[in-house]
């Protein structure tokens, strides 16, 4: 009974760890930001910009698994190979207020780009 | 809109000028300052030698600038120090000169560069592999040859400890990547393959800890360690990963080979010094000077010289072809016979080559709508498998026979391990990656995946007649002499007197003259007569050129050419009457000719189950002599170019997926409505965003390449898509345990480890068998 009750405490803190908490968003400042790509994860992965201004994201890949070549921003019909240990700059004009996902081919590396 | 660009870092964040300041920079280290090292510039407009003391002076006087040093023959100045590349470029303008950046980076450059990194990645993930399995195997065997490794005797408890310290051993050395991935991505509220990996792995290896440490804590019979499932897993999931870099390099075969295209030096002549120097400072209107064997190395027109050059690598058309003065060439062709001087045209980023290789980069990473829900699952996916594999242990628990809890901890292991991501999300980008190389190989250049999905499904082409499935040139077909004289004389004659004429029919009488080396002679009271014809005399001789009614009116005797005639206007040709001293000499016929290969091409078409439609702004006695010839059956004359466009939405709304097939420009709007445009080249001169599909050759047998190689890459797809389902779909359930009740069998995790390592592998190694693709026919 009582390993029954963990099991399903532990289903509801995976629900809630990957998909109900909503993480807190940088919000760019001064027209740019850095992401990191290394260890699987976009750092930071969830991005607020303002609609009014252009931004550019620069993407440093530390990462030397193929999976973090390819970074794709499928609603703005973005893909950009990332080079290793160097800097891609993707800049961003005229945004529309609303979502944009920016992930890897294979959707493990993920992050949200919002525009408000 | 989008802009980008790559700016060199050093991994700890800031860029180096020798060894000696690295260390400083490394207490730098994640401020990611940006700083410019040495700087290459090309300067516009420096005509003269004193200009190299302003422009070094301007520089040198800009805040952060070290040194500057230009080089005036190839127009470059090398700075270094930490100024920005705008504040130099304002410091170049400030004195009356404009400048640019080189990047020092070439494509071919940065190409090596990524191949060494993989390489060294690679071996890597071999060692890695070498280190685990060089524990996991003999575990494995020692599993099978002595039996179950339990613990029950203390000298078996110092024992499994050993191996479980050399097992942490093999997950810090060969599997940290896993764990560290694993860690960030849980902080960051997301899961990986990592995340799967880590907790299966980790989980098998905490487990035969507990039971190494405190063996009471778990009941007598599920006193079993998991050591070499750990030890495997991690070995076997470090070797997938390396075979499959190596059969990813493959995929991207296509897009070194177009890189592999770009010369990488060019001889310009300046100052009239013919001068060596790197493509990338090539300016507009250089004199750039190709010898026989080398490559063109941007755009242009030939001034001076003739020469064949081979343009296959780029339009997939074997026959060379032959460029004289006031022609174009093309970056990245070969120049095969003669030597020419061409100006610049389009250099850098703007030549076709560039365009070309960017729109097969940009393609190659989008993703056809039948990605879409492959995308969707692998977004839920790893959660899912989580919740299942907690679901799974739960079952054994409750339900399972003794010892439950070892069954849970194998099948929960299991479950994690044996699920993979990765292949469902490689199948459909791999695929995509391969099919558009192969298409760009065969000169075929699909904009996007969505381009190439549809292209599959195409039901019905339409052909524009004029340029498509003909040359879109008129030429002389047939001379019929009335009488015994000379050919060559009477083309003479002929293409003389049309010189003084500018009706395009005229033009292609005079071009099969001067084919001929026919020499024009002179005319005099040349009169045209309109709606008739023209007339003229030469040599006192009274020429007459044009249609059955001005013979009649000049009272010329037509018997028994008049059938003549009209048999070449059934074959889709213009016939013309000729009269030398009022008596008729020849009958020449002009027509637009089907091109050579048109006929194969459409029949290819119609074997495939395509409608093949063409349309035409012709009359109709032409365009049924045209279709019939071509094979085709359905066909519209008389269209205007909005007609076309209704043709599609009539086709559209019947139920066919509509390809359009025109020029790019004349039928613009029908291109655009249709389901997928195609743009027919001719030569290299292409529009390459204007359409879907890009042909770089005339031929239409690019279109039916087009459709094969969309049809291959879907079906490639599909198979890689369907493996991929049925591979998680079945192997989950079995991994739970699912065949236990009826068969006693469950999993192995090790089993499970290899099934995932080479799931991805073998989506890969699927989507490099495209690679082998060849269009049938010619």
């Amino acid at each position: 009974m009582v390993i029954n009750l963990l099991g399903l405490v532990l289903i509801a803190l995976i629900v809630w760890w990957f998909w109900l908490y909503k993480p807190n968003k940088t919000i760019v400042q001064d027209n740019e930001v850095l992401i990191e790509v290394k260890d699987g994860v976009y750092s930071p992965s969830s991005i607020q910009v303002s609609a009014s201004q252009p931004v550019t994201l620069k993407f440093m890949r530390k990462d030397q698994s193929p999976c973090a070549e390819t970074m794709l921003i499928p609603s703005l019909e973005i893909s950009e190979q990332l080079k290793l240990n160097e800097i891609t700059q993707i800049t961003l004009l005229n945004l529309s207020p609303g979502e944009h996902e920016f992930h890897c081919q294979m959707q493990m590396y993920r992050g949200v780009l919002k525009v408000v | 809109m989008v802009t980008t660009n790559t700016n060199i870092e050093t991994e700890s964040g800031c860029c180096c000028q020798s060894k000696a300041q690295s260390s400083s920079c490394k207490s730098k280290e994640n401020t990611l300052e940006k700083v410019s090292h040495n700087q290459q510039l090309i300067i516009e407009g420096a005509g003269c030698a004193s200009c190299v003391g302003k422009i070094e002076g301007a520089l040198k006087a800009t805040f952060g600038v070290v040194s500057a040093e230009m080089n005036f023959a190839d127009r470059t100045v090398i700075v270094s120090g930490t100024a920005k590349t705008e504040e130099l470029i304002k410091a170049v303008e400030s004195v009356g000169y404009n400048a640019k950046p080189i990047d020092d980076s070439s494509a071919t450059d940065a190409l090596d560069e990524k191949e060494a990194a993989d390489w060294a990645y690679y071996k890597k993930l071999m060692r890695d592999t070498f280190i685990a399995l060089s524990l996991g195997v003999p575990l494995m065997i020692y599993s099978i040859v002595v039996g179950e490794m339990t613990v029950e005797t203390n000298l078996e408890r110092m024992s499994w400890l050993l191996v479980g310290i050399l097992t942490f051993g093999v997950m810090y050395f060969s599997g940290k990547h896993f764990y560290v991935g694993a860690w960030k991505s849980f902080k960051n509220h997301s899961a990986n393959m990592d995340t799967l990996i880590a907790l299966g792995t980790g989980t098998a290896w905490v487990y035969s800890m507990v039971v190494v440490f405190a063996p009471d804590a778990v009941p007598l019979m599920a006193r079993h360690v998991y050591f070499e499932a750990t030890a495997m897993i991690i070995g076997l999931i470090d070797l997938g990963l390396a075979l499959e870099i190596k059969a990813r390099g493959k995929t991207s075969e296509a897009i070194k080979r177009l890189i592999g295209l770009q010369a990488k030096t060019a001889t310009v002549v300046r100052d009239n010094k013919e001068v060596q120097i790197g493509i990338e400072q090539v300016l507009l209107n250089d004199v750039v000077k190709v010898k026989p064997g080398e490559k063109i190395p941007v755009d242009g027109v030939v001034l001076e010289g003739h020469t064949s050059i081979d343009e296959s690598m780029l339009t997939g058309e074997p026959m060379p072809v032959e460029k004289a003065e006031e022609d174009e060439v093309v970056a990245g062709t070969l120049n095969k016979s003669g030597m020419i001087l061409f100006k610049a045209t389009r250099v850098g980023k703007d030549t076709a080559l560039a365009q070309i290789i960017n729109m097969v980069k940009r393609a190659q990473n989008s993703k056809p709508p039948i990605g879409r829900l492959a995308d969707v699952i692998s977004a839920y996916f790893v959660p899912v498998v989580m919740i299942i594999s907690v679901l799974s242990a739960l079952a054994w628990l409750n339900f399972g026979p003794e010892p439950a809890i070892a069954f849970a901890i194998v099948s929960a292991t299991t479950v994690l391990i044996i699920a993979c991501p990765c292949a469902l999300g490689l199948a459909t980008p791999m695929s995509v990656m391969v099919g558009v190389g192969k298409a760009a190989e065969a000169g075929v250049l699909i904009r996007n995946g969505e381009a190439l999905q549809t292209a599959s499904k195409i039901t019905a082409m339409i052909l524009d007649k004029t340029g498509t499935i003909t040359e879109g040139a008129p030429k002389v077909t047939d001379i019929v002499l009335a009488k015994a004289t000379d050919e060559k004389d009477v083309l003479q004659l002929a293409a003389s007197l049309e010189s003084g004429s500018e009706h395009p029919l005229a033009q292609a009488i005079v071009e099969s003259a001067l084919e001929k080396n026919i020499d024009l002679l002179k005319i005099e009271a040349f009169n045209a007569i309109t709606g008739f014809g023209v007339e003229a005399s030469c040599n006192n001789k009274a020429l007459l050129f044009g249609n059955d009614k001005l013979m009649k009116l000049k009272g010329i005797d037509l018997t028994g050419f008049v059938e003549q005639a009209q048999s070449l206007a059934k074959e889709a040709k213009t016939p013309m009457y000729f009269a030398v001293d009022g008596e008729l000499a020849a009958i020449i016929a002009v027509a637009d000719p089907i091109k050579s290969d048109s006929i194969s091409a459409i029949k290819r078409l119609q074997a495939n189950g395509i409608r093949v439609i063409m349309l035409t702004g012709d009359n109709k006695e032409t365009a049924a002599a045209v279709a019939k010839k071509a094979g085709i059956s359905e066909f519209l004359a008389e269209v205007l170019p909005e007609d076309k466009a209704n043709k599609v939405k009539e086709l559209q709304e019947g139920g066919e997926i509509v390809g359009m097939t025109g020029d790019g420009i004349n039928d613009a709007p029908a291109l655009a409505l249709a389901d997928v445009g195609f743009a027919i080249g001719t030569g290299t001169d292409v529009a390459i965003e204007s359409a879907d599909i890009t042909l770089m050759r005339g031929s239409l047998h690019g279109l039916a390449d087009a459709i094969a190689v969309s049809k291959a890459t879907l079906r490639n797809i599909k198979q890689n898509l369907f493996g991929a389902f049925v591979y998680n779909v079945a192997g989950i359930p079995f991994a739970a345990g699912i065949l236990y009740p009826f068969f006693g069998i469950l999993l192995s995790p090790v089993i499970a480890g290899a099934a995932m390592a080479f799931s991805s592998l073998t989506v890969v190694s699927n989507a490099n068998r495209l690679r082998l693709f060849k269009a049938k026919e010619h």
